[in-house]
């Protein structure tokens, strides 16, 4: 003991840190704040700690080469003695880091801890969000599969979009002129020394002013932030009812973060790595990519998404809502720091969450892409088929052959583009069916050029029969008055 | 001693000594920015582009769309699988060709041609074709890119080499309304 305690003074004698670690260590913060609320932002900071480290093993072995990165992962999942759960770490780690942040900023915004004087401690924690997104995008590339060269087209796709700097843009992101090697070495670049380098340096200043401003105080219905006086209030409160930060309040900090990464192990273990998926080969079409979690929202927004409102919501969309975040504590940087009395923060919250579950749960089922082999492996209900006329059969042969339930469910089976049929026949007549066939419409494909009449008459006679029992199908009342040999018919119910 | 309003002479000398740095680093600038941007420079002199074959005309079948490859003129020896891009060739009538790229004019994703029904389908965000290559349905905006193409000596050839994007796809032809037309 006595050996350390003299190590430790002749190290300190010269780098000279010891007193201002242990005033930054015990310095007092309110004591409401020791709360299991307050442990979010350290834990996302524990995570990024995990991610460093389990970087580092994974840069040991991967080969940042379009030719080879592929393969170098395969060898660390197969080969190299515990690569899988390296792997596994490092990729539900940025599942967690993102999380983490999130649910830091959530709790952030609904504590008021963005107003007045911490308001750019705010605005250095979005850019701190921006870059962990950017890790975790970048990060997908890196996992050079399938799901990251259309990923990298999407990406392109979109920065093409930008009014007369697009094409720059995509030839800067891509490195050339296709997705390719140089492609995958730039963002192995982002992804191991510009964005952590960015990310460093922001949780740097945005800890530093933790430190300096002092951590929000527990937000108390009544207890209104005003320029004039905040800053005397709360150094009265930390005054008068403070804590040590260090052992006080810090012990949650450390039990939370410790169980954050015993999570992320239990799922590395549990679920293992992340892929990769198919190899990165362009000439296998038969892939339907998909981004990773937290894009799939954006998936699914794309997707949703009127043509002509596209390119201004892809471009301008992002600008408004990073201008919120940023102009936020500008409008809002004073008056109640309670949820309790900023219903409207409450209300944005949940709107924001539901609308991102609601987005994220609709890309679990793709509602808006055609089933690629429903025609081909999902068969016609029987119910569907049982005592119908030959003439009906051969419709639903053109059904499946035609590929329209690739796009159109019956019995809840096949894709879901278009509207389900098992009640076709009530909505539209014979007439309207042929039409609405031939001509398409309403995001239908016109089929008038690729069926034959015969080819018509069979598909339009099987989905007459499409109906529930004992509701009839529709039928145009003046058809059968004109074609009525005399004009009585009209008052002969059928 | 130092009259109010002059300059010293170390002032004056480490005031030298930033523009000298500024200038030093205007002129490393230059060829940082060069190596950077040099993508975008080789793009709009259009190098990237080049006349290359898809194979013998014998490949692809009057009346039918079939995939074809070829190997991107710009390449480097590690780009692997990645510098193999395919695309859809369609005979029109034997004497007419259209060459598609394989990526759906909304986002890139790759499109499959369904010869049954006639119609190219898109797994991404369900963006649909007609055989000649205009829109059907779906979130795209316009039909499918196509490339400029000629018959040379029994093969077919195309204008390829960079990846068509809906911002950048100038150098490639425009399906609008069923017949093709140049931009």
């Amino acid at each position: 003991m006595r050996l350390m305690e003299t190590i430790g003074k002749w190290l300190d004698d010269r780098l000279q840190v010891g007193a201002t670690l242990r005033e930054t260590a015990e310095h007092p913060v309110p004591r409401e704040t020791a709360s299991w609320f307050y442990v979010f932002g350290s834990a996302a900071f524990v995570v990024f700690m995990l991610q460093i480290v389990t970087g580092i093993m994974l840069a040991l072995i991967y080969v940042p080469s379009a030719g080879e990165a592929w393969n170098s992962l395969q060898t660390l999942n197969h080969s190299v003695t515990l690569g899988w759960f390296i792997r596994a770490l490092h990729g539900w780690g940025s599942e967690f880091m993102v999380a983490m942040v999130l649910i830091h900023m959530v709790q952030v915004f609904l504590f008021g801890a963005y107003k007045y004087p911490r308001e750019l401690t705010w605005m250095v924690g979005v850019l701190l969000l921006l870059v962990t997104l950017g890790m975790a995008f970048t990060g997908q590339v890196l996992r050079f599969d399938q799901d990251a060269y259309w990923g990298l087209g999407i990406g392109a796709s979109i920065a093409s979009r930008v009014p007369v700097m697009g094409p720059w843009a995509v030839n800067l992101m891509l490195g050339g002129p296709i997705i390719a090697g140089a492609t995958l070495s730039r963002f192995f670049a982002l992804h191991v020394f510009v964005i952590p380098g960015l990310l460093i340096a922001f949780v740097g200043v945005h800890l530093l002013m933790v430190i300096k401003l002092g951590i929000n105080e527990w937000p108390m219905p009544g207890r209104v932030v005003r320029k004039a006086t905040y800053l005397k209030e709360y150094h009265e409160l930390t005054k008068k009812d403070g804590i040590p930060f260090v052992p006080t309040a810090v012990w949650k900090d450390l039990f939370f973060g410790g169980f954050i990464l015993l999570s992320i192990a239990a799922c590395a273990l549990y679920f293992g790595p992340f892929g990769p998926s198919g190899r990165p080969d362009p000439t296998i079409i038969q892939t339907a990519p998909r981004p990773d979690f937290f894009f799939l929202w954006l998936y699914a927004v794309l997707s949703l998404l009127p043509p002509s409102m596209e390119t201004p919501a892809l471009l301008v969309g992002p600008v408004v809502a990073l201008l919120a975040l940023f102009l936020l504590p500008f409008i809002f940087g004073e008056g109640e720091k309670s949820w309790r009395r900023r219903p409207i923060a409450v209300l944005s919250i949940l709107l924001v969450a539901v609308s991102l579950g609601t987005f994220t749960h609709l890309s679990g089922y793709t509602p808006w892409s055609p089933v690629m082999d429903a025609w081909s492996s999902t068969p016609i209900p029987p119910q569907y088929l049982r005592n119908r006329s030959a003439l009906e059969r051969q419709g639903a042969l053109v059904f499946q052959l035609k590929q329209c339930h690739n796009c159109h469910a019956l019995d809840n089976q096949g894709g879901k583009r278009g509207p389900a049929l098992d009640s076709v026949a009530v909505l539209l007549t014979h007439d309207q069916l042929i039409r609405q066939v031939i001509q398409g419409g309403g995001n239908m494909p016109a089929y008038g050029k690729n069926l034959s009449p015969a080819e018509t008459t069979a598909l339009v006679a099987f989905l007459e029969t499409l109906h529930p029992p004992g509701q009839p199908p529709a039928r145009d009342v003046s058809r059968a008055a004109a074609l009525a040999p005399d004009r009585g018919a009209l008052s002969t119910p059928p | 001693m130092t009259l109010p309003g002059s300059v010293t002479r170390r002032d004056l000398l480490m005031k030298l000594g930033l523009l000298f740095n500024g200038i030093v680093a205007a002129i490393l600038a230059v060829p940082i920015v060069r190596y950077i941007m040099s993508p975008v420079a080789h793009a709009r002199k259009g190098q990237y582009d080049s006349w290359l074959s898809l194979g013998d005309l014998g490949q692809f079948p009057t009346g039918q769309t079939r995939l074809a490859i070829y190997r991107n003129p710009v390449v480097n020896p590690w780009d692997g699988d990645t510098a193999d891009i395919p695309c859809w060739v369609r005979n029109v009538d034997g004497q007419q060709f259209q060459v598609f790229a394989i990526n759906c004019a909304h986002l890139g994703c790759p499109v499959r041609w369904f010869p049954q029904s006639s119609l190219f389908m898109c797994p991404c965000h369900g963006g649909v074709y007609y055989q000649d290559g205009s829109r059907a349905s779906g979130p795209p905006e316009r039909g499918l890119f196509q490339y400029h193409h000629k018959v040379e000596n029994g093969e077919l050839l195309i204008k390829a080499g960079e990846v068509p994007t809906p911002g950048s796809a100038s150098n490639l032809t425009s399906i609008t309304s069923g017949l093709p037309r140049c931009v």
